[in-house]
């Protein structure tokens, strides 16, 4: 039997029973577009937080003042900060270390002209733009010897010059940090947002030593809140993690038997897992969006089981003109591809208009993948083919003279 | 035998019902040779639907043979005998059977769609026959936008639309009135002589079996009568 007139014989059934035809359709549609909906959302959070991943540096940890309890719960933080500059210092000096870059961080009033910001202040090292992989997109970081004599210079980032700064180039400018000047040496490029989804670009860097005298002064007298440092690469974790250890306890004079006043984590490792929560989470909702479509699938052969038995006096008149088996079983495959395939597209346009909706609407970022929707139509053609099958067989198998007399 | 068109040797078919077994033909021998005309007649249940459906490969015997041109009809796998009901035998029946959803002309064109036709060919070869048939202008209607006898010469034209040798029409003028059956029986004789093509027609009668050249009288599933249909005056008096 020709292609052809096949389809056409599809046509008229599928024609015939409007209604039926498209509420069977429309189990595909929703199948389908719940799964290309659910990968959308489940990808566009993988994605962001790949993102924020690779915006974090490699290898990093982070050293913070204050101890842990067994319930990993930090204890006396803030009352009495621990961590020194020195401490960072004596860190270089160890083999696993690639980096490591002090902070002492406090939240301040930005002004420059009639604008002003709120934002959080970070002193620091040059180095915290190794460790962190941040580049500087005008102008220029500030240097050591900034460091050394404690001098008011500030780089921006892009949040921050967003706000203050209406089209003037913020390189040279002066700035007023909690009321004293600063001079804008450079702006920091573009981060986007942390794991926790705080805005990284919404931030200032200044000198260690300007923070800890100038700016926080009676906060800080010369500790920093933590300490980010960088191994030499991701197989010398663990071995950064022990040096780390060690190093601090020997420089704070701790005794054996005496719980550690600072805590080192591993934040490589804390974001491998919210990368690995959030493709288990991703693939949670492919899950449950496939049972969608499975059951489709399944209204699909209930539709065909019954289609053929209505349709047995049809099936019977075939046969007696010439239709093979072959042929009758053809006749009802195509007709449940036709109808998954057809779902499947119209479902797979309303998945990719659903995950454009919650983009818009709740701000959620959403990928959508070239193979998520050539997957669906792959699982489309297939569902309609394994739940098409047993129908369109037992109709195939039908004795002439039974299906005739069939009433 | 070959030569005949139909040659049925011993040919038994038995139902099993809850009630037990039914013999229903009891060991038909029939010969039928190419361009023949054969009527069977018979009281109602002596077996001649049954066995109809097993001359046109519809249904399977008990036991013995049947051979279509010679060809052993028992030995045939599945496909074969489609290719035999598409191609060699076109079947009449008394309810029509038409595809409700279908126009005249795909009805008609239906078995082409089985053997491979292209649709431009389908069209024109059905067209051609509905209108051999007196129906050219009825080709898009509905089979339920027509009367009995047009329905019936729809069915025809579709039994012959592969140019079978054999028509097997069983009580082909069962519901139709004395005016159109006379009609669609003059559509077969012309077929039979003009075309020279074989049928077998089962009826009740008599002035309907008297169209044939040959009478096959059925009773409790065996053959009582084989010879010279009722003489046409029936016909007439009618
Ligand atoms: N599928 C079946 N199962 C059981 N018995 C059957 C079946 N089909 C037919 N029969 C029986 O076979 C016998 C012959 O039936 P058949 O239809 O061949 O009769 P017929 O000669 O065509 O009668 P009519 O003139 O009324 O059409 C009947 O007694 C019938 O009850
Ligand atoms: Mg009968």
């Amino acid at each position: 039997m020709m292609f052809f007139s096949m389809q056409r014989q599809a046509w008229h059934a599928m024609s015939a029973n409007r209604l039926r035809t498209f509420l069977t359709m429309l189990g595909m549609m929703i199948g389908v577009g719940a799964v290309v909906l659910m990968l959308a959302i489940g990808q566009g959070a993988q994605y962001m937080v790949e993102q924020s991943i690779s915006s974090m540096g490699s290898n990093l940890f982070m050293i913070l003042s204050g101890g842990t309890t067994s319930g990993g719960v930090r204890t006396s933080t803030g009352a009495a900060p621990t961590l020194t500059a020195e401490d960072a210092q004596a860190m270089t000096d160890l083999p696993s270390i690639a980096a490591v870059a002090p902070m002492a961080s406090g939240s301040a009033q930005i002004i420059y002209g009639a604008n002003n910001w709120a934002t959080q202040v970070y002193g620091t090292t040059p180095s915290f733009l190794i460790v962190r992989d941040w580049n500087v997109s005008s102008g220029y970081p500030f240097t050591d010897s900034d460091v050394r004599s404690a001098t008011r210079v500030a780089l921006l980032g892009q949040t921050v010059v967003a706000n203050l700064f209406n089209d003037e180039d913020p390189v040279g400018k002066t700035i007023r940090i909690r009321n004293s000047p600063y001079l804008v040496v450079g702006v920091l490029d573009i981060k986007g947002q942390s794991l926790d989804g705080r805005d990284q670009d919404d931030t200032i860097l200044v000198p260690v030593t300007t923070a800890q005298r100038k700016l926080f002064g009676s906060q800080f007298r010369g500790s920093v809140r933590m300490i980010m440092a960088q191994a030499t690469s991701a197989q010398a974790m663990n071995k950064a993690e022990r040096d780390l250890n060690d190093l601090l306890r020997q420089r704070h004079h701790l005794s054996e038997n005496t719980e550690s006043d600072f805590t080192v984590r591993n934040l490589t490792a804390l974001a491998e897992a919210t990368a690995q929560t959030t493709r288990i989470m991703s693939m949670m909702l492919g899950a449950i969006a496939s049972i969608s479509l499975l059951v489709g699938g399944i209204g699909i052969m209930n539709i065909m089981l019954v289609s053929v038995t209505e349709r047995t006096r049809e099936i019977g008149i075939r046969i007696a003109v010439g239709a093979r088996a072959l042929d009758i079983l053809l006749q009802f495959l195509l007709e449940a591809v036709i109808i998954s395939i057809v779902g499947c597209l119209v479902g797979a346009i309303l998945g990719v208009g659903g995950a454009w909706l919650v983009n818009k609407l709740m701000d959620t970022p959403v990928v959508i993948t070239a193979w998520s929707i050539v997957m669906s139509f792959l699982v489309a053609a297939a569902i309609g083919i394994f739940f098409g099958f047993y129908p369109a067989r037992k109709a195939a198998n039908l004795k002439p003279i039974d299906a005739l007399r069939y009433q | 035998m070959p030569g005949h068109v139909i040659h049925t040797e011993h040919l038994f078919k038995q139902y099993e019902t809850a009630a037990g077994i039914s013999p229903v033909l009891k060991g038909i021998n029939l010969t039928v040779a190419r361009g023949e005309f054969v009527a069977i007649m018979g009281p109602s249940g002596s077996g001649k639907s049954t066995f109809m459906n097993i001359l046109g490969c519809l249904d399977t015997a008990t036991s013995g043979h049947y051979y279509v041109n010679g060809q052993d009809v028992t030995v045939l796998d599945r496909n074969q005998l489609a290719h035999l009901r598409n191609k060699f035998i076109g079947f009449v029946f008394q309810g029509y059977n038409l595809l409700p959803r279908l126009s005249a002309r795909d009805n008609v064109s239906l078995p082409l769609v089985y053997s491979g036709a292209s649709v431009p060919e389908m069209r024109t070869r059905a067209q051609e026959l509905l209108e051999k048939m007196g129906l050219g202008q009825f080709s898009d209607f509905l089979p339920n936008q027509m009367s009995g006898g047009q329905q019936q010469r729809v069915a025809i034209a579709r039994a012959l639309v592969n140019q079978p040798s054999l028509i097997l029409a069983d009580e082909p003028t069962g519901n139709l009135d004395t005016a159109t059956s006379y009609e669609i029986m003059d559509i077969l004789t012309k077929l039979n002589e003009s075309d020279s093509i074989t049928i077998v027609l089962v009826t009740h009668e008599p002035d309907i079996a008297s169209y044939a050249k040959r009478l096959v009288r059925f009773v409790d599933g065996q053959i009582v009568y084989d010879g010279a249909p009722p003489p046409r005056k029936a016909r007439e008096a009618a």
